[in-house]
């Protein structure tokens, strides 16, 4: 098995990966109803940024990146938390874990 | 002097809180003794003036400082002088007398509580015209005078043509005194004060000979205003319609108050009127005119009130004349004999009315005599004053005019004769408005029953009535006093200080002043035997005489169509005007103008709620399209 394009992997790479990533995570947000999956596809932009992230600071040679990559999964499993809190009490309460809810809370 | 202004005001305010009584005796009792608490005071006023010394004759309260604005400094200051003194007596003297014929009058009336509250606010408002030491003061009376005279010309409101005359009477007004105000600017830009007093002492020594200098422009447009209130050529016509009103306002307003007021607001200036010969020269010519014109016009009037009132138009021409010669004495002179004898021929033909049950066409009067013998003496009395036989109150003011002017540098034997012309005129239509109402056979229609009028109507009347007699007594010309026994003229000496003198003038000897006296009372006399031989006579002649002039009798009947002329050329063109403008230009240009501007911004409203619809992901897909264009944004720049 040739494993020469491993070695060859560059910053490019990377970038495209998470761009892919993150515009899966958005078509998640956008188009999906159950509001799990749509945590999930939140998780997934994220994900796809912290990849930026620790890309541009191994290219770079700086740690900065690698710090934020912490933050950023430090608040995303705080905003997990919640979120799935929400959802669990919105399934208790209505069976449903269908997005279309919020639109009750509509002005 | 509080007491005189304010007296009517507080009987304004206690009519006026109670309108809807309907007790007439209460409320002329109350409106009654108002004004004649301001007569008495206006009396012990006028005592406490003779009694200063004749350099300083002036009392002058400054109630408070009214408003000061840069240069522009008024107080509600209050001045009783020569002239004002005698304006206050005649208003309130006249007007309580007035107040109480009303009571009489309008005896049966529903609003009479209403109508004494008007008349106690006139009163009020004629007493500020008067009394007020500057301009201003005497525009807001100027002003209130004018609402009162609308509010009780139109007083039967309900009849829509006696509402018309109200209104008529008020915007004509209005066009007076817009001028007015432009007159006041003028003066206030060139001398910087309102203040009569410092007007006259500003007032240019030497004569103005352009039109558009200051004094003149001022003064003219001042004028225009005095025509306004003083119904004179061209603004004459509100006053004829205004007899719709109750007759005692027709002899409040149009005889002894309000119409004089251009007189006495010339006479009050006339140190500046002298300074603009051009405009003394226009309101000499408009007096002359006016008192020939509205003479003419009386003649063939069948309305006994509308005959006294173009009889009115054309005496205030006589004293509009003696203001425009410069014999200001006399044109006051005249005012307070003219308020005497009309306001006691108005309240004669009220009482006549009033016995004619509310007849007024003097078609169907004649013979009255028998049945209103008081009425009829006293009217006789004012017949003869106002014709100008000697020696009733009319003759004096009325040859002092006419000798003025003759003899005045100012003035013109052509002014001269158009003022004997009325004189013969006045005789003329007032001796016909005499025998087709008190004398002749009886041509009264068999279900109307004439009756004298109660006491409270007659005693004013006897009271004006001696005074149309002995009125005039207080300004015997030199010539004739002299021939009596030295009688001095009380008047030329007591408004001496006040009046500027002509320049250039020269008494007339006392042959010519005869002679004009002469030929005036003798043209009066003619023309009275005349009417009096066409009226009860022979009856039938002037019918006759009628339908041979007849084109030139169908204008003077239609007052020469001066109304129809004011429709065609100036009303309905501007309410053409004005509908053309409110239809293209407020209608369709400024109407849609703005319902676009509505429609445009609740359109945008409607779209912007569309956006809101609480779907989160669309909020999301929102964020996602704006940070995609402003990404692309930033890169394609």
């Amino acid at each position: 098995m040739n494993t020469d394009f491993i070695n060859n992997i560059g910053l490019t790479h990377y970038l495209v990966l998470a761009a892919l990533l993150f515009v899966m995570g958005m078509a998640g947000v956008l188009l999906r109803r159950n509001v799990i999956v749509l945590l999930m596809s939140v998780e997934l932009m994220l994900n796809s940024v912290n990849l930026t992230f620790v890309a541009f600071s191994k290219y770079l040679g700086l740690i900065d990146g690698h710090i934020m990559v912490f933050f950023v999964m430090t608040i995303a499993a705080a905003e997990a938390a919640v979120g799935l809190a929400l959802a669990v009490s919105i399934f208790k309460r209505f069976n449903e874990v269908n997005i279309r809810f919020f639109e009750h809370l509509k002005g | 002097m509080a007491l005189v202004i304010l007296t009517p005001f507080v009987g304004f305010l206690i009519n006026g809180l109670r309108y809807k009584k309907h007790s007439a005796n209460l409320a002329g009792t109350i409106a009654t003794i108002a004004v004649g608490i301001s007569f008495i005071c206006s009396i012990i006023l006028v005592a406490d003036l003779i009694s200063l010394p004749e350099e300083t004759r002036k009392i002058a309260v400054s109630f408070f400082d009214w408003m000061a604005i840069d240069k522009l400094k008024v107080s509600a200051g209050f001045v009783i002088d020569q002239i004002s003194a005698i304006m206050i007596l005649v208003i309130t003297g006249v007007g309580t007398l007035i107040h109480l014929f009303s009571i009489g009058y309008m005896h049966h009336d529903k609003g009479a509580a209403k109508y004494f509250s008007y008349l106690n606010l006139f009163i009020f408002n004629m007493l500020l015209l008067v009394l007020g030491d500057n301009l201003l003061v005497m525009f807001v009376g100027w002003e209130g005078v004018g609402l009162c005279s609308y509010l009780l010309i139109g007083f039967w409101f309900t009849d829509k043509e006696k509402a018309a005359a109200g209104m008529k009477a008020f915007v004509t007004n209005r066009i007076g005194d817009a001028a007015f105000l432009l007159g006041m600017f003028v003066l206030f830009l060139t001398f910087g004060t309102l203040n009569f007093a410092e007007l006259n002492a500003l007032a240019p020594t030497t004569v103005e000979a352009s039109w558009l200098g200051a004094a003149t422009l001022g003064t003219l447009f001042l004028f225009i205003g005095a025509t306004g209130k003083s119904a004179q050529i061209p603004l004459y016509v509100w006053l004829p319609d205004a007899m719709a009103g109750p007759t005692p306002v027709s002899a409040l307003i149009h005889a002894a108050t309000m119409v004089t007021a251009g007189v006495y607001m010339i006479v009050r200036l006339n140190p500046m009127f002298m300074a603009a010969p051009n405009t003394m020269m226009v309101i000499a010519i408009i007096g002359a005119a006016t008192a020939v014109f509205a003479a003419t016009i009386g003649i063939t009037q069948n309305d006994i009130k509308k005959v006294l009132a173009y009889s009115t138009v054309s005496q205030l021409g006589y004293m509009f004349l003696a203001c425009g010669v410069g014999a200001f004495g006399a044109a006051m002179f005249h005012l307070m004999t003219h308020a005497f004898f009309k306001a006691l021929m108005f309240l004669g033909s009220g009482s006549v009315i009033h016995a004619m049950h509310e007849e007024q066409d003097i078609r169907k009067m004649g013979g009255l005599k028998k049945y209103l013998p008081i009425t009829h003496l006293t009217f006789f009395l004012g017949w003869l004053a106002i014709i100008g036989m000697p020696p009733f109150a009319g003759f004096f003011s009325k040859d002092e005019i006419l000798a003025y002017a003759f003899n005045s540098p100012l003035g013109s034997p052509v002014l001269w004769a158009m003022g004997a012309i009325g004189a013969t005129l006045t005789a003329f239509y007032m001796t016909r408005l005499m025998a087709l109402t008190f004398w002749g056979k009886s041509r009264v229609p068999s279900d109307i029953h004439p009756h004298e009028s109660p006491a409270l109507m007659l005693i004013p009347l006897i009271v004006l009535g001696v005074l149309s007699v002995i009125g005039g007594w207080i300004g015997i010309p030199h010539v004739i006093g002299e021939y009596l026994g030295h009688i001095p003229n009380v008047w030329e000496h007591w408004l001496h200080p006040l009046i500027k003198p002509i320049p250039g003038f020269h008494h007339l000897d006392a042959v010519t002043e005869f002679t004009l006296m002469g030929i005036s009372v003798t043209l009066a006399a003619i023309s009275a035997a005349v009417a009096y031989h066409f009226y009860v006579r022979s009856p039938e002649t002037p019918n006759r005489v009628a339908e041979k002039i007849k084109p030139i009798y169908n204008v003077v009947y239609h007052k020469y169509f001066v109304d129809e002329g004011y429709f065609a050329f100036i009303i309905n063109p501007l309410v053409n005007i004005s509908r053309n403008t409110w239809y293209y230009v407020d209608v369709n240009f400024i109407d849609k103008m703005t319902y676009l501007a509505g429609d445009l911004v609740r359109g945008m409203g409607s779209f912007a709620r569309s956006i809101q619809t609480g779907n989160m992901q669309q909020y999301a897909m929102y964020i996602g399209i704006g940070v995609v264009v402003a990404l692309s944004f930033v890169i394609m720049r």
